[in-house]
């Protein structure tokens, strides 16, 4: 099914405990300050909002963007959307399978970590694409 | 998840709409990075929001501190709704109306002006941690 007649949602888990986390928002707040086919919601609003924001995934075929294996932003598309996200990216996951250093900062983006910002934009992208030619 | 024993907790909105969020960020960062290390920790909001036991019983047995980067009072509603030991909500809107000269810039890039906002909202923080004690 083509579906580029909606915004792909992009949902990141932006955990502030987590250097992970940071890395998720700040490669998720480019892509979107980047393209005008995706749109975004605050994680936490799932709970906190009203049944607009729950509908969100169901309005928005979403692609989630999580720094750990806690995969909040992909549990929380699950829970309340009551759909799965099309695709869902793990950062921690790319640290281990492309051998980046795990980054040690949560309150800035190191230059040593600016590669792997580049690569979650990437994946981001690639992944968006795939969405809308329907392979998810 | 960090260590919390007893630390306040200091949760941020993190929101990723608007600067405010990532004012709220840093502020939670200078409190419990910079200037009370040993007093406060942060930990991740969307736990909350998918209901982590671990994340629930950390602050039910922990005194929090939210800070909100907008009316919809995110943070303060999930502390809430898991009923954890709030002791304070700060808004950074109500911070940038008593410094309305401290604009922050993206939600990328604070700027200098976002950082003083910060600083203010930390302030604040460490006001809140010493008065419920």
């Amino acid at each position: 099914m083509k579906i580029k007649s909606r915004k792909i949602g992009l949902i990141s888990c932006s955990g502030e405990d987590l250097p992970e986390g940071t890395i998720s928002r700040v490669a998720t707040r480019r892509v979107l300050e980047e393209r005008d086919d995706t749109v975004t919601i605050c994680l936490p609003l799932f709970l906190a909002g009203g049944q607009e924001e729950r509908d969100f995934a169901k309005e928005n075929p979403c692609v989630t963007v999580d720094g750990c294996e806690k995969r909040c932003a992909a549990v929380g598309v699950k829970k309340y959307g009551g759909v799965d996200a099309k695709s869902s990216i793990v950062i921690s996951d790319i640290v281990k399978e492309l051998n980046f250093p795990r980054p040690s900062s949560r309150r800035k983006i190191l230059s040593q970590d600016e590669k792997l910002v580049q690569e979650v934009m990437s994946t981001i992208n690639q992944e968006i694409k795939e969405v809308q030619e329907g392979k998810d | 998840m960090s260590e919390t024993k007893d630390k306040h907790i200091i949760i941020p909105c993190s929101g990723i709409g608007k600067a405010v969020g990532t004012v709220a960020r840093r502020a939670a960062y200078i409190v419990t990075d910079e200037t009370l290390p040993n007093k406060a920790a942060t930990m991740c909001l969307p736990l909350l929001t998918i209901e982590d036991s671990e994340a629930i019983e950390k602050i039910r047995s922990n005194p929090c501190i939210t800070i909100e980067g907008c009316i919809a009072e995110c943070a303060r509603k999930n502390v809430e709704y898991h009923k954890g030991q709030l002791k304070a909500d700060i808004n950074v809107l109500d911070v940038l109306k008593q410094n309305n000269r401290l604009k922050p810039g993206t939600v990328l890039d604070i700027g200098p002006d976002g950082e003083k906002l910060a600083k203010k909202v930390a302030e604040k923080i460490i006001n809140a941690i010493e008065d419920s004690k």
